[in-house]
């Protein structure tokens, strides 16, 4: 698939202060919708970004409940629609589990 | 937007970012462009994040020396963003008398190079992580190694560089260098010519093929890595951890989950569909190398697992160079899987060289022409 240009410099307006800024999104790394608008406006641009720079979705349930919300939000802070922006890569495993589980050989 | 600047930059990994960030301070004009969709999509965000001096070639432990002197004590305060950097040390571990002795070689090594590092016994290896198994019998001890956060010292650099004005533009993989009248000058994507002084290709592994069309061939392969994460634990040892056997190698983060590569041997003939692809074999057989150091994180549960790839060269050290064949591009790229401890230093005296004739540090063991057929 060919990636969209994207120019960094390309102007996002100001940042201005959510009335809702301090609802937690994802909620197994508390991070907050104010949070990811701000991440925006630094510069990350794309959800692997954001997840790289926030952490969003990167802990027990790994964004299988927050990926939606954080796809909204980052959309609207950059001004295109959601279908825009490439989901972060899934990782394996599907649910978390205990090293000598997946260790085990038999 | 003007397509024209100062110097050019090929790829957005940590060594590009970092020579962007080093650029613009001294006043460059700079543009960055970046094949993927995401800044530092390639090895940047996907390596074990060491930040060591031991283990290292000779001709590389100056850089690593230099930025654990120079740079990395204060990049966060620098670049105003934490890059969760932790100087506690590196043991890097053994159980057998064959593992002693390849730790030894390693420790005599970087010792007549003038690092402070030394072997020690299990005991004392417990005595600095008393979480280390029975099995442990000896470790190499390098108490100035340490280990950083890769994905935010890569978004770290580009945060700041593109506040000092670096314009950075991704999807826009590079077709072609252009030199006009005999100097590399016009970068040529699919969509737009950029023109600049100085070309600064640090696109990894596809820095081979952009070069070659100059003339320039790096001799590099891409070799699969791959990294396991735990959920977060309690804060329990912040040593950066390898071993003789390359069982594994990582280290608990600021977030409390411990961070471990390794590999299943199988890495070489691995499916390739064009994307680093964890295999099904690999985080279990990592996890049986960790439990045999530390049995008291079996119950600790993996949460993810992801792959990468080095571009490993010939001679496993990068080619940090000026390439006089071709006046005003400069190469740094084959970083053979520890170019983020360094990055700092190159991307410094990338940015040395590409506004004067001098580098704080020597760099002729990188130089682009080293490689010499065996007869």
């Amino acid at each position: 698939m060919m990636n969209k240009i994207n120019d960094r410099s390309r102007n996002l307006g100001d940042y201005s202060v959510g009335a809702d800024d301090a609802m937690i999104i994802c909620r197994c790394e508390e991070i907050t919708k104010g949070d990811i608008r701000q991440a925006v406006h630094a510069g990350m641009f794309t959800l692997t970004e954001i997840r790289r720079y926030l952490r969003t979705g990167m802990g027990l349930c790994q964004g299988q409940t927050c990926g939606r919300l954080i796809k909204g939000i980052v959309a609207r802070e950059l001004g295109v629609s959601p279908l825009d922006l490439e989901p972060a890569v899934s990782r394996a495993p599907m649910r978390p589990i205990e090293m000598k589980v997946l260790g085990n050989e038999r | 937007m003007k397509n024209n600047a100062d110097i050019i930059i090929i790829g957005s990994g940590v060594i590009g970012n970092a020579a962007a960030y080093y650029l613009a301070k001294k006043g460059c004009s700079v543009i960055v462009l970046e094949k993927s969709e995401s800044i530092g999509n390639g090895g940047s965000s996907r390596n074990g994040g060491g930040v060591r001096q031991s283990g290292r070639d000779k001709r590389e432990l100056p850089l690593a020396m230099y930025g654990i002197k120079n740079i990395w004590p204060t990049l966060s305060e620098e670049l105003d963003m934490d890059v969760e950097y932790y100087q506690q040390g590196n043991l890097r571990l053994g159980k057998t008398e064959a593992h002693r002795n390849i730790l030894s070689g390693l420790t005599k090594n970087a010792a007549d190079g003038g690092l402070n590092v030394r072997m020690i016994d299990g005991e004392e290896a417990r005595a600095i992580c008393p979480y280390l198994s029975e099995e442990v019998t000896g470790a190499s001890w390098c108490p100035t190694d340490g280990h950083a956060n890769p994905m935010l010292t890569t978004l770290a650099y580009y945060r700041k560089a593109r506040q000092l004005g670096v314009r950075f533009i991704t999807g826009e993989g590079v077709q072609e260098i252009r030199k006009i009248r005999g100097k590399a000058r016009q970068v040529v994507t699919q969509n737009a010519v950029y023109e600049g002084e100085t070309i600064i290709l640090a696109a990894g592994y596809e820095s081979r093929e952009i070069a070659s069309q100059l003339g320039i061939d790096i001799p590099m392969t891409q070799a699969l890595l791959e990294v396991l994460v735990t959920e977060a634990l309690p804060p329990m040892f912040y040593q950066m951890l390898g071993t003789a056997a390359a069982d594994f190698y990582g280290h608990q983060s600021t977030h409390g989950s411990f961070v471990f590569g390794g590999s299943s041997g199988f890495e070489g003939v691995n499916r390739d569909n064009g994307t680093p692809t964890t295999a099904s074999i690999t985080a279990s057989c990592i996890c049986r190398g960790i439990m045999k150091y530390f049995p008291m994180l079996e119950e600790a549960k993996i949460v993810r697992s992801w792959a990468g790839w080095m571009d490993v060269c010939a001679d496993m050290v990068p080619v940090i160079s000026p390439v006089e064949e071709v006046p005003g591009l400069i190469i740094a790229a084959a970083f053979s899987g520890h170019g983020f401890g360094i990055a700092p230093t190159v991307g410094l005296l990338l940015s040395e060289m590409a506004t004067a004739k001098t580098t704080t540090l020597d760099l002729s063991a990188f130089r682009y022409d080293r490689f010499k057929a065996k007869i």
